[in-house]
């Protein structure tokens, strides 16, 4: 039994920690809440630099291919830091359908600039409300051009390319890259609940695109994407849910009323215990998904759906009562408490909502009883 | 990351499971289903043949030393050897208290010769002990009990009332913790023992609990004299003796029996709701989505305390959360799967899914969560141990055990 990791990557965890707590302080943060910049550049070359974005993009095109393990612990910082960078949608989303749908021509063509960070890549999928469902799906690739209209686009302010999930001549679902800076692309940028994470519309008309080439699978290709991406994802909430609930903690315990510290009150005591409790649920469940992800096993959409709504959950709880905790002074601007809430709630609706999950979840159980 | 054994595990998991496929059935579904917790006499032979089995095989007492009795293994070789057990149908509960709670105390505070005497029947089921701490006014708050010993000679003179008291109506031995000084502050006045059920004056009632089952007793304690000698501990120190004990409690407590997640699972498959299964219905599968995660996700924290402890390590704190979690996930399940089952959930006989295991357990699981810690005392040890909050101001602070307000309850 080895349900950890390995020394190596917890040594890369580390690294990063000391990293961004150095690079990525609050006031870094702010800057994008604040609207100075939609995301921080210098933060992003230097993440480049250290190879972060690369690390699960294997050597012979452009990365390191140390493995998901290390991805999964560097998500967690970056989720506990509350990064302004693009990197979910690179790393997570854009890297791993080109990985998952490129041919080799095409991976060694675009995934050695995404992993330098040269080139800021994205995933187009939704159209408008709703989880992800293959009958939302209406964008029309013809001959060698792209129309239709995608949104939400995380980071689709900023990409400079887009994977973008379309149908087909067939009408078969498929993967199609777009340069954005391109004929027939315009976008508009959305404002949104959470001004670090950027989101935008972006309308194809006639726009040049290339088929990835690699797999006909379609929608099962959407899927594997979203299953990989909601392990990631569930890093970056459990760590952000463990800084939020330090935060609550460390207010509490210098926080006095009534003649005492308000963290030894049991109203406060045992709200802080249950979300110590759901952030040690997530996280075993994150773990567990690490190990799915990593080894490529067929438990990875049912561990991704667990961690997925595990992670959501704990988030969530813990950035709520941060808040709660805080009183007032957690109401206001001037507190960090609001940039936890708003990403809990942002990587929450990222890759389709809890209960998408839920389902998805017991879907996966249901299809494991009947292969018994 | 891997899920696999080292070489000696994976040899001592295959000797567990040789042992329990020669000696038990293993589960299946038609297992699963709700049976009687009442243990009459029957009951308790049956379970006295499997401790000796057990025993002679050295799997019970696994990390207890060979001299008395046990295997001299370690705590990853009891992990191990539970983890198989939970997959046959073997019976539970009776020596939980002797081999998980008694002798690891004695084995802490009892000269050696106490505990040759009595660490190997209480392994081999021989010798079946119950624990007298609770009070009717001393539950959470333990410390505060108010039975009362009496230094006479070489004797201590015993009187007073314990109540949830597991299996006493059968219990050879009992530990006792007793208040041995009233005037000083109330953990400082505690002193502990060990005595023979059938020692005079004692006289024990038995509880029938909202189940109907009388599982826990109160004991009634008349004059009852215990000899100096089967004090454990120093005089005035009996809290910290009886804080050995409740750690140890901690470890033989784990999960809730069912139903769990695969049982309501199973049964919202087969089960139609509203004309369709009722594993179709979105309210339905956003529930199971939770007990699913609520149920697996402490596997994985055991898996993790297992890698701790298989490097040599000791494991995080995170296991302490599994009794938080699980009994009241017990208690979801009952209700929810007896809701599926529309006005018939009211219904208790055996034509009740699983033999009325949704009613049963709607029944037990509120002592779940009340038995060994309260959820609201786990919060409180998560928060204080774990996060490191500061205790709750005690208005008994500091106060002579006499002095300190009573309610009426």
């Amino acid at each position: 039994m080895n349900f950890d990791f390995s020394d190596e990557v917890k040594m890369m965890r580390d690294e990063a920690r000391r990293f961004l707590k150095d690079r990525c302080p609050p006031k870094v943060v702010r800057r994008a809440l604040d609207g100075a910049a939609v995301y921080d550049k210098d933060l992003w070359r230097e993440i480049a630099a250290l190879g972060w974005i690369g690390v699960a993009i294997p050597e012979e095109f452009g990365g390191s291919g140390i493995g998901y393990e290390a991805l999964c612990v560097l998500a967690g910082e970056m989720g506990a830091a509350l990064a302004p960078v693009p990197f979910s949608s690179s790393t997570y989303l854009a890297a791993e359908a080109i990985l998952l749908a490129g041919d080799d021509v095409q991976k060694n063509e675009m995934l050695p600039e995404i992993a330098s960070g040269e080139c800021i890549a994205t995933l187009a999928l939704a159209e408008g409300a709703g989880n992800p469902a293959r009958n939302a799906i209406s964008t029309t690739y013809r001959n060698g051009k792209l129309t239709g209209t995608k949104w939400p686009v995380p980071d689709g302010a900023i990409a400079d390319q887009a994977i973008v999930v379309a149908k087909g001549g067939a009408g078969d679902i498929g993967f199609f890259a777009v340069p954005l800076e391109g004929d027939g692309v315009t976008r508009a940028t959305l404002r949104t609940l959470d001004p670090t994470r950027n989101y935008a519309t972006i309308t194809f008309q006639d726009a040049p695109a290339v088929p990835l080439l690699a797999n006909g699978r379609g929608w099962t290709v959407v899927e594997t994407i979203l299953d990989r991406a909601a392990v990631l994802v569930a890093f970056e909430q459990v760590g952000g849910a463990e800084a939020a609930l330090h935060m609550a903690k460390d207010y509490a315990l210098e926080r006095f009323a009534f003649g005492r510290s308000i963290a030894s009150f049991q109203a406060i005591k045992h709200r802080l215990a249950d979300m110590y409790v759901a952030l040690e649920l997530a996280r075993a469940h994150a773990y567990y998904g690490a190990w799915a992800l990593s080894h490529d096993a067929p438990e990875l959409a049912g561990a991704a759906s667990a961690a997925r709504v595990a992670a959501t959950e704990a988030y969530y709880l813990t950035t709520k009562e941060n808040i709660q905790i805080h009183g007032g002074m957690g109401f206001t601007w001037e507190m960090d408490c609001h940039l936890y809430y708003r990403r809990a709630k942002a990587l929450a609706l990222l890759l389709g909502n809890a209960n998408y999950w839920r389902s998805r979840l017991i879907g996966q159980l249901e299809h494991l009883e009947a292969v018994e | 990351m891997d899920f696999e054994d080292t070489p000696d595990e994976a040899a001592f998991r295959a000797e567990a499971r040789a042992f329990l496929d020669a000696n038990a059935q293993r589960k299946t579904r038609e297992t699963r289903v709700y049976q009687s917790l009442e243990l009459d006499d029957a009951a308790v032979r049956k379970a006295q043949t499997w401790q000796a089995k057990k025993a002679d095989a050295r799997f019970a007492g696994i990390t207890w030393p060979r001299k008395y009795g046990g295997r001299g293994g370690t705590p990853l070789q009891q992990i191990i050897y539970n983890q198989e057990e939970e997959n046959y149908v073997v019976p539970r509960g009776v020596f939980n208290q002797g081999v998980g709670l008694v002798i690891p105390t004695m084995m802490t505070y009892a000269p050696p010769e106490t505990i040759e005497r009595y660490a190997p029947p209480a392994l081999r089921g021989d010798e079946i002990w119950c624990q007298l701490f609770s009070e009717p006014s001393a539950g959470s708050d333990l410390a505060g009990l108010r039975t009362r010993a009496e230094r006479r000679g070489d004797e201590w003179l015993i009187n007073g009332h314990k109540i949830w008291n597991s299996n006493a109506h059968f219990a050879d031995h009992a530990i006792l913790v007793a208040r041995s000084d009233p005037t000083v502050a109330k953990h400082a006045g505690l002193t502990f023992f060990y005595l023979s059920m059938k020692t005079p004056g004692i006289e024990v009632r038995r509880i029938k609990q909202i189940s109907g089952v009388s599982n826990f007793t109160e004991v009634f304690l008349n004059d009852v004299r215990i000899p100096d000698s089967q004090r454990l501990g120093k005089v005035g120190e009996g809290w910290k003796v009886a804080v050995t004990t409740l750690a140890n409690e901690r470890y033989t407590i784990g999960e809730s029996e069912g139903p769990d997640f695969e049982d309501i699972f199973s049964f919202a498959r087969a089960y139609a709701l509203d004309g369709e299964p009722a594993l179709a219905n979105d309210a339905v599968r956003e529930r199971l989505a939770d007990w699913y995660i609520k149920r697996q996700g402490l596997k994985y924290i055991r898996f993790r305390t297992l890698t701790a402890l298989s490097r040599g390590q000791t494991p995080g704190p995170e296991a302490s959360i599994g009794k938080l979690i699980s009994a009241p996930k017990l208690q979801d399940i009952a209700s929810n799967g007896m809701d599926m089952l529309g006005m018939a959930g009211a219904i208790m006989d055996d034509t009740a899914p699983m033999n009325a295991w949704f009613q049963n357990a709607f029944l037990y699981a509120p002592g779940k969560r009340i038995a060994g810690g309260t959820d609201e005392i786990m919060r409180n040890i998560i928060a204080e141990r774990i996060l490191g909050l500061p205790g709750d101001i005690r208005a008994d602070k500091d106060i002579p055990f006499n002095e300190i307000p009573t309610g009426r309850r």
